[in-house]
């Protein structure tokens, strides 16, 4: 279809539970270095699409492709899988971090794999060999170098259920990207930021696809974040897909029109 | 006080009495006493001891609502004389009367000084200075309990009950600690944790009577045994969350146990297995003759012979394995698998998404929980030279989670001090006959009462960014 090799292929992707029809018959796109957002008004699928990719449901039909250092079927591989082999990452609606944990320690769980391979399974860990406090030491430095990118290096030993809301939402974005993922997939990380986060929030995401060349897959009801920044836009509709294109074409489309920004039941109004 | 005024409360304080008086009639007011065979039994009127609890009872609660209403001096007042009538000699009509009323002022007392004693705890642990005291505290705290503990039975103090009450108490600091692992780290609520020990003691038991083997040489293949028994059983359930994993896991607890009432031909039942051989120390046996081919403890250091000193070994060889156990407890949470154990029990949804497989890091914990509770088991029945199924029943288990829970989940110190409260406190407590479990129940009710969230709820982080603030010493 395009030049550049896609990053994860979704092909007729169906779920359904019982009676309901969640998603039907959805097939679309992502590349690397691209942000691909899914916009559609609530109950349209989006997440339904983000849990059957993440491994949380599997798809009553479709495939999933990933394609890393080899091609992953997604929908064949077991929910942690899915992170640690295909490398996709993912952050949740309702924001799920280690909230007892400190930040420091929601960014050292996330390099769990890795560093359980230098600790040769807890082995040579027990016994403190040297292997494993380098690599604790190296997970601690990229853990560092996020946590200057989200603004956080001062409440690096805090409880990150003490944060406030909007550096929740940055602190679950970098510990998923702590696992070094190829796909980051976003659901609603801008929802309940004011203005000046949600602009941080963009910078961050647009670093996260220039400097560390990795795709985003983006769900968003904020229309200012998904204008901005995605360089791809997939509407869902009542679980089918109804347009798709770059960001000002989806605009003009007039069945998106119809079907989600028009009626805008407090979605508010496209005002960029 | 000036609100509701003085009439309010002698009012309340009367329908609290009255209360009380209603309930006691028949509960204490009336006792049947068998009056010989052919009379049957006949009404024994306990009228007085009912009267002192009812005034007792009143002066109680005028206490509290004085104190509830900011009075300090009148509800100090009244605390004082009821804990002097419960504490002055003389003569209340049962001795439980004395503990009533003693307990009732104590009450009033605590309740009225509470707020201020809260407000000044909090002050002094909120400045600087308090934290840094605080700090430094926890720290030598757990240091000086180590002391204590290994100096123990070189005091006078070590006599006979002394060591066998601390011989208890470190097992069930062992047992705890272990269960802390898989309840307070990996949030796995086990009620079957005692079938590990019995796997343990068990093995020790069949070993040693069958083939012979020696404690040490046992002590690794117990803990192995009990490793993968916590394997096996843990495979199936783990997938289970929460008050599901906690009713499969008080099943398998109860299977262990019913195996071995009836599997006699390998377990010898109900009966149990006796005759198992005690710890050697370097080969040497703790009796006052040995058997053939083997050289008594006495002889071996050129000290005369005393029953004691069996008991002084035990203690230091629970000791040893009880801090091995800690130290490694401590060393796996700041490994990747420890903060994965504790990741889990916070979210496993979002652990999954972070690429940990959920079943192989509950299988470690549940496994290296069990281990320790199979080094226990062998332990346990070195030490009492005979297992029966008895010593493996539920309520063991509720004992040892009870130790986890009321320490604050996690906390390796908090373990030690609920293991000294509720296998401890139930010993001092032998005095008071019936009402010893009553007063084990109302420390335990004090305890979640107050510290809901345990006796240590702080948590350590297990790895820092910024340097430690420090505490001065240790």
């Amino acid at each position: 279809m395009t030049a550049t090799p896609s990053l994860i292929d979704v092909e007729r992707l169906t779920m359904r539970f019982g009676g309901l029809l969640a998603v039907d018959d959805v097939s679309f796109s992502a590349r690397p270095r691209e942000i691909t957002a899914i916009i559609g008004p609530n109950g349209a699928g989006k997440t339904t699409v983000f849990n059957c990719i993440t491994g949380f449901y599997k798809p009553t039909v479709g495939r999933l492709t990933l394609r890393g250092d080899r091609d992953y079927l997604l929908e064949r591989m077991l929910g942690h899988e899915i992170g640690q082999r295909a490398r996709v990452a993912r952050t949740f609606q309702n924001i799920r971090l280690f909230t007892g944990m400190t930040v420091l320690e929601n960014l050292m769980v996330a390099q769990h794999n890795k560093l359980m391979l230098a600790s040769g399974m807890s082995v040579f860990g027990v016994f403190g060999l040297k292997r494993y406090r380098t690599a604790e030491a190296a997970a601690i430095e990229m853990a560092r170098g996020w946590l200057e990118r989200i603004g956080l290096v001062a409440d690096a030993d805090r409880p990150a259920g003490e944060l406030p809301y909007g550096a929740q939402r940055r602190l679950e974005i970098a510990r998923a990207m702590c696992t070094e993922p190829l796909l980051l997939c976003l659901d609603e990380p801008a929802a309940g930021l004011n203005p000046r986060e949600s602009a941080a929030l963009n910078d961050l995401l647009i670093s996260i696809r220039d400097r560390d060349g990795v795709g985003v897959l983006l769900i968003e009801h904020d229309m200012s974040v998904v204008m901005t920044i995605s360089d791809h836009v997939v509407v869902l509709d009542y679980g089918r897909k109804i347009a798709e294109g770059p960001p000002a074409d989806v605009r003009r489309d007039p069945a998106v029109i119809r079907a989600y920004l028009g009626t805008a039941e407090g979605e508010g109004e496209p005002s960029v | 006080m000036k609100a509701s005024g003085l009439p309010a409360l002698l009012k309340d304080a009367a329908l609290t009495a009255f209360v009380a008086a209603a309930l006691g009639l028949f509960i204490v007011g009336f006792r049947t006493v068998d009056v010989g065979s052919t009379k049957g039994l006949a009404f024994d009127y306990q009228f007085a001891d009912l009267a002192v609890a009812v005034v007792a009872i009143f002066a109680g609660r005028l206490g509290l609502s004085f104190a509830a209403e900011g009075a300090r001096w009148p509800a100090l007042i009244l605390g004082a004389v009821l804990g002097a009538i419960g504490a002055a000699p003389i003569e209340l009509p049962s001795a439980f009367l004395h503990w009533f009323v003693g307990l009732a002022g104590l009450l009033v007392i605590g309740r009225t000084l509470w707020p201020w004693a809260s407000r000044r705890v909090g002050q002094a642990t909120q400045s600087p200075r308090g934290r840094m005291v605080g700090r430094a505290g926890t720290r030598w705290f757990s240091w000086i309990l180590l002391a204590a503990a290994v100096v123990l039975p070189l005091t006078p103090f070590a006599d006979q009950k002394t060591m066998d009450l601390g011989v208890l108490i470190l097992t069930y600091v062992m047992l705890g600690w272990g269960l802390n692992i898989v309840v307070g780290l990996a949030g796995l609520l086990d009620l079957g944790y005692v079938a590990f020990y019995a796997v343990g003691a068990y093995s020790y038991a069949l070993l040693s009577t069958q083939w012979g083997l020696g404690f040490w040489a046992v002590l690794p293949i117990a803990g192995a045994m009990a490793a993968t028994f916590g394997l096996v059983l843990g495979f199936p359930v783990l997938r289970l969350r929460g008050d599901y994993l906690a009713i499969v896991t008080l099943g398998f607890g109860e299977i262990i146990r019913l195996v071995l009432v009836n599997w006699v031909d390998l377990t010898n039942g109900p009966a149990g297995i006796g005759g198992i051989p005690g710890p050697t120390f370097f080969g040497a046996v703790f009796a006052e003759t040995a058997p053939a081919g083997h050289r008594t403890f006495a002889e071996m250091m050129g000290v005369p012979f005393a029953a004691t000193q069996r008991l002084i070994f035990l203690y230091y060889i629970i000791l040893v394995l009880a801090l091995i156990t800690n130290l490694f407890a401590l060393r796996m949470r700041r490994l990747p698998v420890g903060r994965a154990w504790e990741a889990l029990r916070e979210d496993e949804t979002a652990c999954r998404a972070l690429g940990i497989n959920p079943t192989n890091t509950k299988l470690t914990a549940f496994a290296v929980g069990a281990m320790f509770a199979g080094f226990a088991g062998s332990f346990f029945a070195a030490k009492q030279r005979f297992v029966s199924p008895e010593s493996f029943v539920f309520i063991e288990s509720a004992i040892i989670l009870s130790i986890v829970v009321l320490g604050g989940m996690g906390s390796q110190i908090g373990v030690v001090l609920a293991a000294v409260l509720l296998i401890g406190l139930p010993e001092w407590f032998r005095d008071l006959g019936t009402y010893r479990m009553l007063a084990f129940g109302l420390a335990m009710v004090l305890i979640m009462a107050f510290r809901p969230r345990g006796l240590i709820a702080h948590r350590e982080p297990t790895v820092r960014l910024q340097a430690e603030p420090r505490g001065g010493g240790g």
